[in-house]
């Protein structure tokens, strides 16, 4: 199992941490509650890359990408951040009603090639700019992929309201039909998934329930959009689910990039009947 | 975009209750109810929030009965804890304002607790004539949650007792439809 090889995947996972991680690590943020009521409300979240769900056992996710919004639209603070060994924590102050929407948006250039019979990878954080110098002369079997990654979650208030769940139009997006913060274990969810803010068709969404440690299973279940870029899901019990979907296609904004690489993460909570 | 769920009336009796049937003057219709909440051998004991409501069958408008929660504490406090009444919060907690305007009520110690609820007269108000269930759902911080479901036909030609019985956090349920 790859866990043991740890010491020995650090670049890797770090390059995760930044792109959308095509490796075994997960990331994900969980909030201490998806639904909320009262009148001085707070929501502490964990945001962190690791193996199991949701446990922090690897690597904390960085703060500097992650980004919370108000129901009205707003930018909502992040308060008493902190980044530990394992995990990122924050609180969100909940002063308005309504879905609160906290992601982090991220993106990158990986690439790798070979030089004197070695593979050799970009260093993290290159950019677009830095590319031509960034691959040495004589190097062969260039590979550059450009990378954006969507990790979000969502937090209600009182009433679940829609204004945060407008797409952007940029990657690969959730365009929730039934409300991420109103599922209930037996009933179907229904889950639209937007490339670019078009339907996306045919591409992959792996749902997979927490609490991994204490079973054998891993209990997951991967997914394929229909034509219109939905999927129906119905949730065999309540707790917190992690839900990634990917998806890659040419579109790429760097020149020297051949591939685009899209992932979207949410963790969502469902609740028992 | 549009984003499906459980919304229900907002404070204002949805047209399904307001609907054409008015209970002649002077006559005490209504709805007797009789919650038994269980004394518990527990190290840390509060007592429940109990919310009580009546559902039309098949249909997704609610009509609050009461919510007995710990609504005099300050800043609202006593709030926080109001979606772990789960259904309730669900169906037509989350879009009331509190202290919600004539269902709010103080906690209830262990004991046989009695409430009517008069036609005509909030909260019941008028329910137009179907089938109905009154619903009483419990959630005690550090202990357990409990539904209970009592199916009634409105408005009834002679009193009908409709009972339930919980095993965790609510005792004897019993309901009197009242013509």
């Amino acid at each position: 199992m790859n866990i043991r090889l740890r010491p020995l995947l650090v670049g890797i996972a770090a390059a995760a941490l930044l792109a959308a991680p095509a490796s075994a690590h997960r990331q994900w943020m969980l909030p201490s509650a998806t639904t909320v009521s009262g009148d001085d409300v707070w929501v502490t979240v964990d945001a962190a890359v690791s193996n199991d769900l949701f446990y922090f056992e690897h690597f904390p996710m960085r703060l500097d990408t992650i980004h919370a919004w108000a129901p009205d639209g707003s930018e909502a603070k992040l308060e008493n951040s902190s980044t530990g060994r394992y995990r990122s924590t924050f609180d969100v102050h909940l002063t308005q009603k309504g879905t609160y929407k906290i992601a982090s948006i991220g993106g990158g250039i990986n690439g790798s090639y070979m030089l004197n019979g070695e593979q050799k990878r970009l260093p993290r954080g290159t950019t677009a700019a830095q590319l031509a110098t960034a691959i040495p002369a004589g190097a062969t079997d260039v590979k550059i992929a450009e990378s954006a990654s969507r990790n979000e979650i969502f937090v209600t208030a009182g009433e679940p309201s829609e204004g945060v769940l407008k797409p952007t139009g940029e990657g690969l997006e959730l365009a929730p039909i039934t409300h991420p913060t109103d599922l209930v274990a037996g009933e179907e969810a229904r889950f639209r998934f937007l490339i670019d803010g078009q339907p996306a068709p045919g591409i992959t969404v792996a749902i997979v329930p927490g609490g991994v440690r204490y079973r054998d299973q891993l209990n997951d279940q991967t997914l394929k959009t229909d034509a219109n870029g939905e999927l129906a899901f119905t949730w065999p019990e309540p707790g917190f689910y992690w839900l990634n979907a990917t998806a890659s296609d040419a579109k790429t904004s760097v020149p020297q990039a051949t591939q685009r690489r899209l992932s979207y993460i949410t963790t969502l909570e469902v609740q028992a009947p | 975009m549009k984003v499906r769920y459980s919304t229900v009336m907002k404070g204002v009796p949805a047209a399904l209750f307001s609907a054409g049937f008015v209970a002649a003057p002077g006559h005490a219709a209504g709805i007797d109810l009789s919650i038994t909440i269980p004394t518990l051998r527990v190290a840390e004991y509060h007592r429940p929030y109990v919310a009580i409501w009546v559902e039309a069958k098949g249909k997704p408008d609610v009509r609050n009965l009461a919510i007995w929660y710990d609504y005099d504490q300050q800043k609202n406090e006593g709030t926080k804890w109001l979606r772990d009444v789960r259904q309730w919060w669900r169906k037509t907690g989350r879009t009331l304002t509190f202290p919600a305007d004539g269902i709010t009520g103080a906690t209830r110690a262990p004991g046989v607790h009695k409430v009517s609820f008069t036609s005509g007269k909030s909260p019941l108000g008028t329910l137009p004539p179907g089938s109905y269930e009154l619903v009483v759902e419990a959630a005690r911080e550090v202990g357990g949650r409990e539904i209970l479901r009592l199916p009634f036909q409105w408005p009834a030609k002679t009193p009908q007792t409709v009972r339930a019985a919980g095993s965790t956090e609510l005792g004897a349920v019993s309901a009197t439809v009242k013509p």
